[in-house]
């Protein structure tokens, strides 16, 4: 006896059984009956997709069982287009299946090496090629020649040039100015601090001159949140509690992360909740970061109130609003 | 004329002009394995047909413009709303033209349809081990294929400019800006200046319909291509062999059945977008940077991004003046790029440990290759988790967690996890090797109690068909490479410890229960 592991042999592919419609003239001729029903099927679903697009008006609803108030007309094309497309399909995979050869067959396969004959002729054709281009010996041409596809690289570049301007100081600054009045988001309206009961939010913007055509980049950066404490809730630096008005504290909208809105106000915890990556900012410690990937407080705006008793920024932000960038001095 | 004969003519006449018929003879009885797995690539292709048709379709109405308009439409809720163009007109697609809304919830469901099909043809191929030689070039082109699908579908759903979609981009924007030195540059470039601008949604229009698709076009031919010319690879049984593949002819049963495949495809999306709704971007309202919907999920697809965009720590670092967003970067581009390079680099990898230079048509068992298996499992694992944590506000809302607990969950969960799914799946593996083994030497248990002479109950054994033994034990079992640390002159080695590492790792790959052989047989009949 050898030492030899003897695998198990390939007992060949196993032997063809044939379909009933192979032999059986009436089986096949069913088959070949059930294949036609299916594309009919297929026929009425665009019948079905006809009416409705012609018959059935776009604004009518109709109830159905479990999926409740439909659209008919989008339902009928749908369904219509469905049943079409889906039955022609379940048609040919039937006839595949019954009617035509389903002997598997066997093909083989070469690999895909060269014999070594052709892999030298072809190897050395390549290397005499770029032999006899010099390109090995003259590293003049060659650093050359690199230095220019390189340079040349740069020109589509530069060509991109003109997609926009240059960002300045734009990522740092805001519309508000010291004295800006904050107007409600929407109606643009200025507003007491009286207007506010403690408890209440507000969106609040800068006033402009023309507010029916506010930049949506502007909306982007000066968004403001207004959100009324009693005073002895804040638990602020004193720098921080004389920025605020009376328990009002203003703060940006702009999460500090990525710059979605912040909208949630929880009035009992006193969280500001950012929904696009669930950033938590305690609005009683000057919305600092409780919870989630934000990095930074929220800016909080310097304001007061003029002698009417409407509410003005004192000062601009002190630092840029929004997600951080190369530039931003955060220290 | 009969149809037989009148294609007979085409072929005549086609043959007289070109002189194809030997090439066209041979091709179309090309032979074609048949496996359900074989058909998710087919979906996938099939969806990106129908995304170009749709596509086509919305491209007649849609108006990729962020010009301010007053909406004055059919929808009455939003009625004399400020909105962009773009959005104006994705609600007249959507309530006025006639089928506008089913092409619109075609094209969507379509999109995700061919993003989950790509993934799981992926991880076919990944599984059954596919991409190894001659066939890694097909590999790295479906990765291209599936990050181009993951960029196409965002630019798609940012373009009717709604409150999610305007989010999504303001996310995208954040990301720009993160970047080292270029970022605000590169954003006011792509942005025509400041976020929002009146620039982005034409400009990823473009993209969406030209750019892209012609990308996807010339990569999805090429993969085409390679598959044609290198055949399809086949699973392993009897009559199958490295040298050979079985399966149906071209012409007639693959065609009609691929054929017919494509519009059950179509026929299936029709019917989803018949009755799920999806995208109600009348819901959201137009897009404003001062506002938000609750509950802002991406697509799936990108879900697992933003899902490790929520669990990363808050890290910044500030200094000299500047600011780095780590909690931005790691997320949204380094753990990204490394995982995509690592996909795509895996099939040298794989050889590089196993020190396998040949080609491979037959699949693998995913059982029978271990290691494999593992690291995609542990991969998969990851890729959930990070999904899980991309949902946590529907999660918490659902099952009555805190979002907290969620967060913590997966901040743990994404590194523990994987390596638990690793040594889980690999110990699974071998132990249904070593079912299969038992299997074979042993045979099916049937259920029926013997009693012996003595007394003793033992279950009836009914040994299995040559053709599931030779199925079984089909695959190769090549040993650990071996590497010594000092080469024939016992001279040390360099790169000693890449070396090490290579050993090691070809050592853990190997480990295999020994599949059953002819001599086993032989010596259970000795007993
Ligand atoms: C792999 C390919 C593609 C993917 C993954 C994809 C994905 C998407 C998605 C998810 C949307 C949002 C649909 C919505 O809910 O409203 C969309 C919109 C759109 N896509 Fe595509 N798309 C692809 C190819 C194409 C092609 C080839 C065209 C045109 C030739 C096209 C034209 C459009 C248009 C015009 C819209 C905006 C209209 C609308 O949203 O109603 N797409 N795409
Ligand atoms: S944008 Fe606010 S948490 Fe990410």
């Amino acid at each position: 006896m050898s030492n030899e592991i003897e695998a198990i042999k390939d007992p060949g592919l196993p032997a063809h059984v044939h379909r009933k419609a192979d032999s059986d003239p009436a089986a096949a001729n069913r088959a070949e009956r059930q294949v036609a029903i299916l594309f009919g099927i297929s026929a009425l679903g665009t019948v079905l997709l006809i009416v409705s697009y012609i018959f059935v008006p776009q604004d009518l609803f109709i109830f159905i069982p479990v999926m409740g108030n439909q659209n008919a007309h989008q339902l009928g094309l749908g369904l219509g287009m469905a049943i079409s497309l889906f039955f022609i399909g379940m048609g040919a995979i039937h006839w595949a299946k019954t009617l035509m050869p389903d002997t598997e067959v066997v093909a083989q396969r070469h690999e895909f090496r060269s014999p070594d004959s052709d892999r030298k002729e072809f190897v050395d054709a390549v290397k005499s090629g770029a032999g006899a281009s010099g390109l090995g010996r003259r590293s003049l041409i060659k650093k050359s020649l690199g230095a220019a596809l390189g340079l040349s690289a740069l020109s589509p570049l530069l060509l991109l040039r003109d997609l926009g301007p240059l960002p300045k100081k734009e990522f740092e600054t805001t519309s508000w100015k010291s004295g800006t009045y904050l107007v409600t988001d929407p109606g643009n309206r200025r507003i007491k601090a009286s207007d506010l009961e403690v408890g209440a939010v507000a969106q609040v913007l800068p006033e402009i001159e023309d507010p029916e055509h506010r930049a949506l980049s502007d909306i982007g950066k000066d968004a403001v949140l207004l959100i009324r404490l009693r005073p002895q809730e804040f638990n602020l630096t004193p720098a921080k509690l004389a920025m605020t008005h009376d328990g009002i504290i203003a703060f940006s909208k702009i999460c500090s992360h990525m710059g979605c809105a912040v909208a949630l106000y929880e009035q009992q915890t006193k969280h500001l909740l950012c929904p696009c990556h669930q950033s938590t900012f305690d609005v009683t410690r000057g919305a600092k970061v409780i919870f989630g990937p934000a990095a930074r407080p929220l800016p909080q705006l310097d304001i007061t109130v003029d002698g009417e008793g409407y509410l003005v920024a004192r000062e601009p932000f002190s630092e840029p609003v929004g997600p951080s960038f190369w530039e931003r001095n955060s220290q | 004329m009969t149809i037989e004969s009148g294609l007979g003519t085409v072929a005549n006449y086609v043959d007289e002009r070109t002189g194809a018929a030997a090439w066209m003879k041979k091709n179309l009885q090309k032979v074609f394995p048949d496996h359900w797995s074989f058909l998710l690539g087919e979906v996938a292709l099939y969806s990106f047909v129908i995304l170009l048709l749709s596509g086509t379709f919305l491209t007649f109405w849609f108006d990729p413009s962020q010009r301010e308009v007053i909406y004055d439409g059919g929808y009455q809720p939003l009625a004399g709303l400020k909105m962009s163009a773009a959005y104006a007109s994705t609600l007249h697609i959507s309530f006025e033209v006639r089928g506008g809304l089913l092409m619109r919830q075609v094209h969507h469901w379509a999109a995700l349809i061919f993003m989950s099909a790509i993934v799981a043809h992926l991880l076919r191929v990944f599984f059954t081990g596919a991409f190894r030689k001659p066939r890694e070039g097909n590999w790295i082109i479906g990765i291209g294929l599936l990050t181009l699908g993951i960029v196409e579908g965002f630019l798609g759903y940012s373009l009717p400019d709604d409150l999610l979609s305007g989010t999504g981009i303001r996310i995208a924007e954040a990301i720009i800006q993160a970047l080292p030195v270029v970022g605000s540059y590169i954003s006011y470039f792509a942005f025509g200046g400041a976020f929002p601008g009146e620039s982005f949604i034409p400009r990823i229009y473009t993209v969406h319909v030209l750019l892209l698709p012609g990308a996807f076009l010339a990569l999805i031919t090429a993969h085409l291509m390679l598959v044609w010319y290198q055949k399809h690879t086949q699973y392993p049984g009897p009559g199958r062999t490295e040298k050979n593949v079985v399966g149906y002819p071209l012409m007639p049963t693959y065609m009609a059945k691929a054929g017919g495949f494509f519009f059950i495809v179509f026929g299936v999306i029709a019917f989803l977008s018949a009755v799920a709704s999806i995208n109600p971007i009348w819901l959201y309202g137009p897009y404003t940077p001062g506002q938000i919907s609750a509950g802002s999920q991406p697509d799936w697809y990108m879900g697992w991004l933003d899902g490790l965009v929520r669990m990363a720590p808050p890290l910044e670092t500030h200094a000299l003046g500047h600011t780095i967003s780590w909690n931005i970067l790691i997320p949204g581009l380094i753990v990204p790029g490394i995982l995509f390079t690592g996909m795509a680099l895996y099939p040298f990898i794989e050889s590089w440990i196993t020190g396998d230079k040949r080609e491979h048509h037959l699949l693998d068992r995913p059982r029978n290759a271990p290691n494999r298996t593992a690291l995609g499992a542990m991969s998969l694992t990851f890729m959930l988790v990070a999904l899980i944590n991309g949902g946590n506000d529907i999660i918490a809302t659902h099952f009555s967690l805190t979002i907290n607990q969620i967060m913590w969950f997966t901040r743990f969960g994404v590194l523990i996890l994987p390596p638990i799914a690793f040594v889980i799946t690999k110990r699974l593996c071998l132990s249904l090797q070593r079912a299969d083994r038992e299997l074979v030497l042993h045979g099916r248990e049937t259920g029926t109690l013997l009693r012996l002479p003595h007394g003793e109950f033992v279950e009836v054994h009914e040994p299995i068909s040559p053709e599931k033994a030779y199925l079984l034990t089909a695959h190769e079992q090549p040993p650990a490479l071996e590497l010594p640390a000092v080469d024939a002159h016992g001279v040390k080695r360099a790169g000693g410890l890449r070396n090490k590492l290579r050993s090691r790792m070809s050592v853990a790959n190997a480990e295999a229960i020994t599949k059953a052989s002819v001599n086993d047989l032989k010596e259970i009949d000795h007993h």
